[in-house]
């Protein structure tokens, strides 16, 4: 007997199979996602802003409300959606460019207003729609198509840290983690609690994902899951940094 | 109906030019005529010469900014020098006779030019907090854009909380406006 | 019950700043995101001081980006919002406003123009005109109203809200630095009670769901093939030609007989209209012509007055981007054509009346 993987009830089944490329960490994120949105029985009252970058590919990928905005736009989107109706449960959904460089004042703003949405970065050390050039999340030394001798932090500085930049400028209410698809229970579960810290309107509440760029890291599968399993936590420390829930010396 | 009035007050900040514009317009305003009042704003909002300038008419006004005015008062060195472009033969130009260093720089062009000893008024008779009220009775006696009744009851609605506290005020301010028109009557 | 905020008509004298916070709150606008800069900023002054007290909310933004797409998200969440900005603000308000042109959603933003390009001056100018009408990358697919006084101001504010949620186009109301920071004498008054139907704003996202169902709302703004785009631009076209009949305002008097029609628009307007008077009592034969709507422009009429009189004469406070549009609307017409700009620098009746009276 074949089983058939369980597909969120909150995918929209008419968008299946998704539209990233084989191997890339976006479905996965979006499954764990997927699944929450479930099990907070929260489908009816999501927005889901998508930004410019391999990020738009999710446009249609969920039955919820979604607007696909501009690069590093979909923060104050989301932002000024729920200023204007604080019922609806806001997820900007973003990537590394869109919310650490084109679109990072609005991270830090939102960020430091303390607005009531929930940002969901996913890192995957490249910016992966534009054929793979330098991002800020990119490792020292890591070749792409802006640092073909690999990225000099002498020329180009170091990979920006985002939950621990968003940590530093949040104050109470604020839930921030970074998790990964190669721990993706976990994942799931600071999906879970930055949603669920939105809802009870403590504050902002930010995941990043480490993820998966095949194809422009010309990676096999192997390579591709050590590269985020074993390298990229070298420098993107996996945990919960700030969860409002959990009280001081706990 | 005729054209409209064009005024122009100049001075520096603090001499509380804008707000003698602001209350003549409001005044002609209350009486139901048109006024427009503009201060000048940018870099000069900080630290230069402050302008006011105000237009009253029978109908809507037009250009917001005009070249010359029919009455360009000034109340500093600087603030002479400042607005002598605004000054041609139709102008009368008013500026204080206490300002020192500026005989050259008057408007030589102006239909008449008159002295008004404002400043030294404000401090030896009433009070120099009252000076620029002084100048509103000079604007509106030399252009008789507003009466004397409707001046005093426009600083009434704009002061009236303060004379309510001290009504040695509203006699101050009211005696500030007869003495700007007599300034003007002697002088002309 | 909250109070209305206009209870009865009545003549005020305020900034123009002022009279668009009234008016915004007259038509029933429910949130302003803004981003400070001059000469605009009193707009957002007086909202926050009085938005409140009718359940009214405002968020102060990061940027004029941030105050563009807060706006955006405002609206898709069934609130009527809108933003205010100028000059360097108001280029970067294009990305979010070439989002609402494909998206349709009906946002409404105040420019009070000033000087440029860059920084240039915070007073006044005419030089946001192209940008206003054509900025951003795409077709100009929105609605500029150009004032001219306090009561336009007032009026054309409401009118926004009404024209950008019926026809969602993007909506601009075009004033500049003397409409912003002048005194003049308006009424104002509470729309509805003039018989003026204020258009109810419908929500695009968080709408309930009926019987248990929801039928949720994808919208985006990246196709993946020329064809898809073109698909999508070509009924935008149709519908923004169809539409813009309707949509087109514009003032003209002493036209017919005229030999040199003075066309101006916005605050220069005033003093077109002044000199056109004066010129009248002359003896000159001259008239005046005053696009309201500068997109869609009063292209027909324009080229009436044109195929009539011998000289239209251009005049701003830009160089040339009210005459480009005008232009290119009455391409083919032989009518002459003469300039007065002055970018930058407020325009007066005399100089208008002067030279009127050199080309003659």
């Amino acid at each position: 007997m074949t089983t058939v993987p369980q597909m969120p009830k909150s995918w929209r089944l008419e968008s299946k199979p998704h539209k990233f490329c084989p191997g890339c960490g976006h479905g996965l994120v979006l499954k764990a996602l997927g699944e929450v949105i479930d099990e907070l029985g929260i489908q009816d009252r999501v927005a889901f802003g998508c930004d410019i970058g391999c990020s738009l590919l999710a446009w249609d990928f969920f039955n919820v409300d979604t607007v696909q905005t501009h690069h590093g736009r979909t923060t104050p989107v989301m932002t000024g959606l729920k200023r204007a109706n604080p019922d609806i449960v806001c997820i900007a959904y973003m990537g590394d460019g869109g919310g650490y460089a084109i679109g990072s004042q609005h991270l830090v703003n939102a960020a430091a207003r303390n607005e009531r949405i929930t940002a969901i970065l996913v890192n995957n050390c490249n910016y992966a729609m534009t054929g793979g050039q330098m991002a800020p999340t990119t490792l020292p030394g890591m070749k792409t198509e802006t640092t073909p001798y690999g990225r000099d932090v002498e020329q180009t500085g170091y990979p920006t840290q985002g939950p621990e930049m968003v940590a530093a400028i949040t104050r109470e209410g604020a839930y921030v983690a970074r998790g990964t698809i190669a721990n993706l229970k976990q994942l799931k579960s600071y999906l879970k609690k930055a949603l669920e810290n939105q809802m009870a309107g403590n504050g902002f509440s930010f995941v990043e994902a480490l993820s998966t760029c095949p194809t422009n890291w010309r990676t096999n599968a192997k390579d591709t899951w050590a590269f985020v399993e074993k390298e990229m936590p070298k420098y993107f420390k996996v945990g919960e940094i700030k969860n409002p829930a959990v009280k001081e010396g706990e | 109906m005729g054209k409209a009035v064009k005024i122009a007050i100049a001075g520096e900040g603090g001499q509380g030019v804008q707000s003698v514009a602001e209350i003549i317009a409001e005044a002609a305003n209350e009486e139901g005529r048109e006024a427009l009042y503009i201060p000048n704003f940018g870099v000069e909002q900080r630290g230069g010469v402050s302008i006011a300038f105000l237009q009253i008419g029978e109908e809507q006004i037009g250009s917001p900014k005009f070249q010359k005015g029919d009455i360009v008062v000034a109340l500093s060195d600087r603030a002479v020098r400042r607005t002598r472009q605004y000054v041609d033969e139709n102008t009368t130009f008013v500026y204080d006779s206490s300002i020192e260093g500026v005989e050259d720089d008057l408007p030589k062009n102006a239909g008449r030019i008159l002295a008004i000893p404002a400043i030294e008024v404000s401090k030896k008779e009433l009070h120099p907090r009252v000076f620029n009220i002084i100048i509103m009775g000079a604007v509106i006696k030399a252009t008789g854009v507003v009466s004397e009744e409707e001046a005093r009851a426009a600083i009434e609605k704009k002061l009236g909380y303060k004379f309510e506290q001290d009504p040695r005020l509203r006699e101050l301010n009211f005696q500030a406006i007869s003495r700007g028109m007599e300034l003007v009557e002697k002088a002309q | 019950m909250v109070e209305k905020p206009v209870q009865e008509e009545k003549r005020v004298f305020m900034t123009g700043n002022e009279v668009v916070a009234w008016a915004a709150l007259a038509a029933k606008a429910d949130i302003m995101y803004g981003y400070p800069i001059t000469p605009q900023n009193e707009i957002m002054h007086y909202w926050t001081r009085m938005a409140p007290k009718y359940g009214k909310k405002f968020l102060q933004t990061e940027d004029e980006l941030s105050a563009g797409f807060t706006t955006l998200g405002g609206v898709l969440a069934g609130k009527k919002a809108f933003t205010a900005t100028a000059g360097p603000g108001n280029t970067l308000m294009q990305e979010p406003m070439s989002m609402a042109e494909m998206m349709r959603i009906p946002s409404v933003v105040i420019i009070q123009q000033r000087g440029g390009p860059s920084t240039a001056t915070v007073i006044y100018s005419q030089q946001e005109v192209t940008m206003t009408t054509y900025g951003g990358n795409g077709e100009g697919f929105r609605i500029v109203y150009s004032t001219a006084s306090h009561q336009d101001v007032f009026d054309y504010t409401i009118k926004a809200f009404n024209t950008a949620w019926k026809y969602r186009f993007p909506t601009f109301v075009l004033g500049d630095g003397y409409q912003a920071k002048m005194r003049e004498s308006l009424t104002i008054y509470d729309p509805e009670d003039r018989g003026i139907e204020l258009l109810e704003p419908e929500p695009f996202f968080g709408k309930q769901a009926v019987n248990g169902e929801k039928q949720p709302l994808h919208i985006r703004n990246t196709y993946n093939t020329e064809e898809e785009l073109y698909e999508v631009l070509s009924r935008y076209m149709d519908e923004y030609m169809k539409v813009a009949p309707e949509i087109v305002e514009y003032h003209q008097f002493d036209c017919d007989d005229a030999e040199i029609v003075v066309v101006s628009h916005g605050v220069v307007s005033r003093a077109a209209k002044g000199a056109v008077q004066e010129l009248r009592k002359e003896g000159y034969k001259v008239g005046y012509f005053r696009p309201i709507t500068l997109r869609p422009f009063p292209a027909e009429q324009l080229r009436a007055v044109a195929d009539k009189t011998k000289t239209l004469l251009f005049v701003e406070s830009a160089f040339g981007q009210l005459a480009k549009l005008a232009q290119q609307a009455i391409f083919g017409s032989t009518v002459g054509v003469e300039n007065l700009f002055k970018p930058g620098v407020g325009v007066t009746s005399e100089e208008i009346v002067a030279r009127v009276k050199a080309m003659v």
